[in-house]
């Protein structure tokens, strides 16, 4: 409950983060020649600066070298949701992408999706809001309805050729042939590709089953495999290759802490190196520790995206005091005009005044209240997620 | 392989610049250009990624451009995969033992003398096998072709998309890129290696038996002339071959099925069912008008094989017919299987 009330500020103080479903939608319908109405998400935010967040020294440098005209401006064609990533750079863009299955559902609702060169992007959205059709659109497995979709710059699913060598995948869940070897499950998915030498296959399958630490398990049958096993044998194939797109749909299902935490690291370091991540995820704290941008879809649309740090700040902290008289500190609050009082066990929440805090913990001592912490709590990307997303833990039909 | 060697070196680092600025929307064309150039794209951050992963990073980016020798991978991969299935190699199995059966079983009545199916009607050839054991292969063969053969053909043809569609392998092999035409194609080629492989089993399996348990020598042709052995052997050889391309129009229809639905057990199911219910119409008399164009209709003609001289007619309606249905199935695969969306 609490948190939904971090919704309320109004949508152009929430700085584009906490464009409420509508907002959005009517946003994204701004002819693209006028770009500083969409782009204006990251454009304004001065820390933001609108420059293409490339992440890690790597790449950076790249970016104004091929388009002097500026890193704020936002080429025609690019002017998705994300403000100054020029369809050039992204890695992945889609253009009013929609699917509707036979059914007559409508999957994935004009979808404008930009996805920077260099990012660790983060693809959130409740299970059933679209993502998995949406990369499957990407993979050029499902035909679009309508709308377009370019990964690396060319036309998906006409290129798929051309394109895919370039991108190691995991889409929901790894797919194994249980009567194979983990090894040869590598070795098949390596001879479908047929931009890979096959001279150097053996090697390469070495290197991704000891990236992903399973080399003392290659032998075995991958029926036997535990489910985190399938997942790591999954991860391998998808690192066959150098990629320059990496696209990982749930890659930490089924993994233990240390897995969890080894895939992290190994997104890191593979984003260190100029690959581009594409992760979807339901885990947000796992999006927050690795992730430089991040898009939130519901129920189809795209509702907004942008770096990480601006979704976050969109939703706004909490002031939380931590104290043994709750009931004493909710009524000094509420008598200095704070808003939202929440008592919890541990002590009060509320809304942070515009004012200054010291006044308001000095207000709290004065009255005899005694505080054992104060201070304002920084919103998680997990609030500015639920506030986007709504509450409900109902699946969109 | 040499060829692959010589391949663009020079695409590893050209100065990225002036490739990239290239108007992204007009590379429509697939493949070597669009492929070269795309690979040119990050740009600055290429030498970085080939330090950080050496060998194996900084090498293979050359040889990007895809060869012709290399397509064949994926079907020598499926090949190896096909035949190292307990599946399949189960049902090899099955087709083996039917001649030992056969051969036992006639060995056995006719110990007292008495020629086997002496009086009774009995599959082609049947009673022959006691003066040439020779004549087992042809015996084996009439009997698999109408059931096991195309059972066991259904069985891997059915399985052959869906069953890939069920585990969810196929989205890796599409995202790998296979490509659905290829992917397609070698799923064909490997299925009529089976039938190959298959009927060549049930041969190789009977005239085994056939030389251990009874005489071998100069046979008697259906038309009452004598051939020498070797030109027996030669022409069971071509019987077999004849045999395995009856079951190119099962295999086709077997993929079509394969391609319509993500469960490999239905897919194996209605292509046998397909089989057996066509092999029951073929004997209802009503039918009379239709059945020329079932695909077992003139399977049993390879017996004209062993006529002096040969009668050709049958059989070349049969193989007619047989390209016929691969043709038609086979555009319906591919037809179907190239706008498929993948959602398994």
């Amino acid at each position: 409950m609490e948190e939904l009330s971090a919704v309320e500020p109004d949508p152009a103080q929430a700085a584009g983060a906490a464009f409420p479903a509508d907002q959005a939608g009517s946003a994204r319908t701004v002819p693209a020649p006028e770009p500083g109405s969409t782009g204006a998400v990251s454009a304004r935010k001065p820390g933001g600066t609108g420059a293409v967040p490339v992440r890690g020294g790597g790449g950076t440098g790249a970016v104004p070298a091929r388009k002097p005209g500026g890193v704020g401006t936002v080429s025609a064609r690019g002017a998705g949701g994300v403000g100054a990533v020029s369809a050039q750079d992204a890695v992945i863009a889609t253009r009013a992408l929609s699917k509707r299955y036979r059914g007559g559902q409508l999957a994935v609702d004009g979808l404008d999706l930009t996805v920077p060169a260099g990012s660790v992007f983060g693809f959130l959205g409740p299970n059933g809001s679209g993502k998995t059709t949406t990369i499957r659109m990407l993979m050029g497995l499902i035909e679009p309805t309508s709308g377009t979709a370019r990964v690396l710059g060319q036309p998906m699913p006409r290129s798929t050729r051309a394109v895919l060598p370039h991108v190691g995948a995991l889409i929901e869940g790894p797919a194994l042939y249980g009567f194979l070897s983990g090894r040869d499950n590598l070795v098949r998915y390596d001879a479908a590709d047929p931009a890979a030498d096959p001279r150097t296959r053996r090697t390469r399958v070495a290197t991704a089953l000891d990236r992903v630490g399973l080399t003392a398990a290659a032998g075995k049958k991958a029926k036997a495999y535990s489910l985190g096993m399938k997942q790591r044998l999954g991860l391998a194939a998808a690192l066959l290759q150098p990629r320059r797109l990496l696209v990982l749909d749930e890659p930490t299902n089924g993994l233990d802490p240390q897995g969890m935490r080894e895939i992290r690291s190994l997104v890191r370091e593979l984003a260190s190196d100029g690959t581009t991540v594409f992760l979807s995820s339901h885990l947000l704290d796992e999006i927050e520790q690795v992730c430089t941008h991040a898009a939130v879809m519901a129920q189809g649309r795209l509702i907004t995206q942008g770096p990480v740090a601006d979704l976050a700040a969109g939703a706004r902290g909490r002031l939380v005091v931590t104290t043994p008289d709750a009931g004493d500190a909710a009524r000094i609050l509420k008598e200095q005009g704070v808003a939202d009082i929440v008592v919890t066990e541990t002590g009060v929440t509320a809304e942070p005044p515009d004012r200054e805090l010291a006044h308001l913990n000095a207000a709290l001592v004065t009255a005899g209240v005694r505080v054992r912490g104060f201070g304002v709590e920084r919103a998680s990307l997990e609030d500015a997620f639920v506030a986007l997303t709504g509450e409900g833990f109902d699946v969109a039909g | 392989m040499s060829r692959a060697e010589s391949l663009p070196k020079s695409d590893t680092e050209p100065e990225p610049d002036t490739e990239s600025e290239t108007e992204p929307g007009t590379e429509a064309e697939a493949g070597t250009g669009a492929n070269a150039k795309s690979a040119a794209r990050p740009g600055g951050r290429g030498p970085s990624r080939a330090t950080t992963r050496a060998g194996v990073t900084a090498e293979p980016r050359a040889g990007r451009t895809p060869s012709p020798l290399w397509t064949l991978g994926l079907f020598r991969n499926e090949l190896v995969t096909t035949f190292r299935r307990w599946r399949t190699i189960a049902l090899l199995g099955v087709l083996a033992a039917v001649p030992i059966l056969i051969g036992i079983s006639i060995r056995v009545e006719t110990r007292g003398g008495s020629t086997a199916g002496g009086g009774g009607e009995g599959p082609a050839f049947i009673a022959q096998i006691t003066n040439n054991g020779l004549f087992l292969v042809f015996t084996a063969l009439a009997v698999t072709l109408p059931f096991f053969l195309p059972m066991a053909i259904g069985v891997v043809a059915g399985d052959a998309i869906a069953g890939e569609a069920n585990a969810g392998t196929l989205r890796y092999l599409l995202v790998a890129p296979a490509g659905r035409t290829r992917l397609l194609l070698t799923k064909y080629a490997t299925t009529m290696t089976f039938c190959l492989v298959a009927t060549l089993v049930v041969a190789v399996s009977a005239f085994a038996v056939g030389a251990l348990l009874f005489p071998l020598g100069e046979l008697t042709t259906i038309s009452g002339t004598r051939i020498g052995f070797a030109e027996g052997l030669g022409r069971a050889l071509l019987i077999a071959l004849v045999v395995s391309a009856s079951l190119t129009g099962v295999a086709a229809l077997g993929l079509f099925v394969s391609t319509l639905t993500n469960s490999g057990i239905a897919a194996m199911a209605t292509t046998v069912g397909l089989v057996i219910t066509v092999q029951i119409l073929d004997q209802i008399p009503q039918l009379h008008a239709l059945q020329p164009y079932f695909f077992s209709h003139y399977w049993l003609s390879f017996a004209d094989l062993m006529r002096d001289p040969v009668y050709w007619d049958d059989l070349v309606r049969n193989l007619g017919l047989q390209g016929l249905y691969a043709a038609v199935f086979g555009s319906a695969a591919w037809a179907r299987f190239t706008a498929k969306d993948i959602t398994a």
